[in-house]
């Protein structure tokens, strides 16, 4: 029986998404925002292993303590490419791209709100992506001045180019926002207006929640930074005296700017993943996720006080002392939220029949290096630490163990997890395992040298450093080799298991959730019928049904 | 572009408490018009931070810059900028009659009012243009100059836009049946126009009247 009229099921000369028989379709202008969704993960994943190698270079030059592998200015534009290339190119994209996959299935959805509007904020990407490394070959170079901008730094133009390296990274980050825009007011629409019947917000997936959450951040947060750029562009090109001190500008007001987005940005990243953690636990446990309300609500509590945090990035940059006071307290208390989620899966992991297969391998781990930089980060809340630490390696160890720890490997427990969903395939298992550990022990290798290098007083952003940081150094360089290697396994797992792997049922895992009550992978509108959603989420041991019309959601049903 | 016909009686097999609120999602889900409306308002907001920090930083530069006003410059002239507000805001009070005659289907009021705030925000332009060329400073003066042309000039792109859009709708209304699908474009250009409208009157208060 199909109460929908057949008018409605619009591009049906698309093929299945996901079947890798039809791969063309990867490169054209789809509106499917499952081949939306997985052309931002091969993208973004692309860029990944460049800003990778950016990092080994850096790590290579950093093995000695001599700058005698590359120019200092080259030094300089290789960390400032790597934090673009992972944070505008990596982290957002490929977020974007696993939220694009999941949200309409998740709230039971046939797609997006504005489905054209999706394909043309995804293909802005490669777009910018080409942008940004055409400033390789600009006279000057790459932009220098870090992924931070700072004026006046960032306004010195020695080759008196227009186009140059700092140009074309402005320029990219304003596409990047533009894109970025376009997906939230998408994924916000989508979310409010699109979910299935008896989808009430209650019933949401936490992830739908932290999408929400985060894309709400995007709304309010990028429009301040672009406004900064463009004050920023003006002074570069047009000459301009905003953020000149010399011709009475303030540089600090682009700091302000700056981070009134770049620190909620943070949570744009850490969101989505809270969001993996609360979905992948529950399967692998097989509990409920514990206080699923408190968890859901917490997302939101995050955005809100994510706005009035930004200036703990800018304690030492002359900030009087009452306005220290203010974001210390802000900043501290942001982590209450956090650390009811932290506490609700570890109480949902307690006690549970533990599967320790890849993804929950994964998603333990990141949870486990997510705590750590967690403790880090209060330390550098605080006022007193962070004036000693301010612009050292701690600083850098501490972001990793968020963005490598956390962010890296929460995005591979959830590229495993809905790995069948995604391509109909299983991934090996066993090189899954290898690809965990040697991820885990990367990690630390890599980025736990750097604390202690930070208690020391090892500046960041430096080609050469005193002999007596050089242990620490080479251990990390070391990790940091491991790390490399590490995505040869995740390589060869995805494409091997995407061609040649076992067919996967239509939920492998037993999970609860909408998107596991169709075929792996789905059909172009996902569901038939809309599914009517009668009970709340992660209803692990109990015994009601997801919805009410579990055989209507597909034509030709098959069962596993 | 059809809507999904939904069969009511598909839900009739649940019990009403466990759908409590779903004959209102059933509805919208397929509106796109209603999507498009709501999306549009939510980037409108977020199109609203961006003069929102343009607005921060003059406030700040106001209050803490060194040499604010260009050498030799004493303030800005208020009386022609005054003419203009009038004109623009009440433009938006135009745009509304317009609005209405198009709800009960009377296609030359429409037009003719549609036309008329065409008209307003084009002299909104010009006399933004007049003023431009007879100040005395640049861009590159200092942050006064910088700020002073970012924000009007800003806001008058957004102004220009809104003509361009009131242009589109003026000529898609001859299209016969153009508004069997409802009338979202006209309603969004509209919204569009108080939007630019309210940002005026703020930047007119920070940059004219408190000097
Ligand atoms: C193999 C993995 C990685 C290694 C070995 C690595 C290494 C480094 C090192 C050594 C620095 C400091 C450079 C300096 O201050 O001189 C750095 C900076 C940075 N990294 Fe990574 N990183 C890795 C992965 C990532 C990832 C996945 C992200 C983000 C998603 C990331 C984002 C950043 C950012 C934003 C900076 C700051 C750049 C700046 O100072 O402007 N890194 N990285």
């Amino acid at each position: 029986m199909t109460n929908l009229s057949v008018e409605t099921i619009t591009q049906i000369e698309q093929p299945l998404p996901g079947a890798p028989d039809n791969w063309k379709r990867f490169f054209s202008f789809s509106t499917d925002h499952k081949v939306i969704g997985i052309q931002y993960l091969v993208t973004s994943f692309f860029f990944f292993l460049i800003g990778g190698i950016f990092a080994m270079i850096i790590r290579g030059e950093l093995i000695t303590p001599e700058a005698d592998l590359l120019d200092r200015a080259v030094y300089n534009a290789m960390f400032t490419m790597h934090g673009t290339v992972m944070l505008f190119l990596w982290t957002f994209p490929s977020l974007v791209g696993l939220s694009n996959y999941l949200v309409p299935l998740m709230i039971g959805a046939k797609d997006m709100a504005f489905p054209r509007l999706n394909a043309a904020a995804f293909w802005m990407v490669p777009v910018f992506g080409v942008i940004l490394m055409a400033s390789f070959f600009v006279p000057g170079g790459p932009s220098q001045s870090g992924w931070w901008a700072y004026p006046p730094v960032s306004l010195q133009n020695p080759t008196g180019n227009l186009i140059n390296g700092q140009m074309l990274w402005l320029l990219a980050v304003a596409i990047s926002g533009v894109s970025s825009i376009m997906g939230a007011v998408n994924f916000v629409t989508t979310i409010v207006r699109m979910r299935s019947p008896g989808m009430t917000w209650f019933r949401m997936p936490v992830f739908v929640w932290t999408v929400l959450a985060a894309q709400i951040i995007q709304l309010f947060g990028l429009p301040a930074l672009t406004a900064g750029a463009v004050m920023l562009l003006l002074d570069l090109t047009v000459g301009t005296s905003f953020f000149d001190p010399a011709k009475g500008g303030d540089p600090i007001l682009f700091q302000h700017f700056f981070w009134f987005y770049s620190h909620p940005a943070v949570y744009v990243i850490i969101l989505p993943i809270f969001g993996i953690f609360s979905e992948i636990f529950p399967v692998y446990a097989r509990k409920p996720l514990f206080g699923y309300k408190v968890v859901a609500i917490s997302s939101l509590i995050i955005t809100g006080l994510s706005g009035i945090v930004w200036v703990h990035h800018m304690f030492a940059s002359g900030t009087p002392g009452w306005m220290r006071m203010v974001f210390m307290a802000t900043t501290m208390l942001i982590s209450v939220p956090t650390g009811i989620k932290v506490f609700a899966w570890v109480a949902t992991v307690w006690g549970g029949k533990l599967r320790l297969n890849t993804p929950m391998l994964f998603a333990l781990g990141g949870l486990v290096m997510f705590v750590f930089a967690g403790i880090t980060g209060i330390m550098l809340a605080s006022v007193p630490i962070d004036i000693h630490v301010n612009n050292t390696y701690f600083v850098v160890g501490h972001f990793h163990y968020v963005i490598y720890g956390a962010v890296v490997m929460g995005m591979y427990a959830a590229l495993y997890h809905w790995f069948p969903k995604m391509t109909g395939r299983m991934y090996s298992e066993g090189l899954g395992k290898l690809h965990f550990a040697l991820t885990f022990l990367g990690t630390n290798l890599n980025f736990f040298p750097m604390h202690p290098l930070g208690l020391q007083g090892m500046p960041r952003r430096v080609a050469s450093y005193d002999p007596e940081f050089a242990f620490w150094n080479v251990v990390a360089s070391l990790g940091a080799f491991l790390l490399g290697m590490s995505t040869l396994p995740f390589i060869l797992n995805m494409i091997g298991s995407w061609v040649q792997g076992e067919k996967a049922p239509q939920n492998p895992w037993r999970a609860i959730g909408l998107e596991w009550l169709v075929s792996s992978p789905p059909t172009v509108e996902n569901f038939e019928e809309l599914p009517i959603v009668i009970s709340e989420p992660y209803g692990y041991g109990k015994s009601e049904p997801l919805v009410a019309n579990p055989d209507a959601l597909e034509v030709s049903h098959e069962s596993n | 572009m059809n809507p999904t016909k939904i069969d009511p009686s598909l839900n009739s097999h649940v019990e009403s408490t466990h759908i409590s609120g779903l004959h209102g999602t059933v509805e919208h889900t397929h509106d796109e018009a209603g999507n498009s409306m709501f999306g549009f308002i939510v980037f409108l907001l977020s199109e609203s931070v961006i003069f929102l920090s343009f607005f921060a930083g003059y406030i700040v530069y106001k209050t803490t810059a060194l040499d604010w006003l260009p050498k030799g410059f004493t303030g800005l002239e208020t009386h022609e900028p005054a003419i203009n507000t009038v004109v623009l805001v009440s433009s938006s009070f135009v745009i509304y009659i317009a609005e209405r005659f198009l709800h009960v289907k009377n296609l030359w009021g429409f037009r003719a009012f549609w036309l008329l705030t065409m008209a307003m925000g084009s002299y909104f332009l010009y006399g933004q243009a007049v003023e431009w060329r007879n100040l005395p400073f640049g861009f590159t003066d200092g942050v006064f100059g910088g700020t002073f042309y970012l924000l009007t000039g800003f806001h008058g792109l957004h102004v220009m836009t809104g003509v361009l859009l009131q242009t589109i709708m003026l000529g898609r209304s001859f299209i016969p049946g153009n508004y069997d699908k409802g009338e979202f474009g006209v309603a969004a250009t509209s919204l569009f126009w108080h939007f630019v409208d309210v940002i005026w009157i703020i930047l007119f208060i920070l940059i004219y009247i408190w000097q």
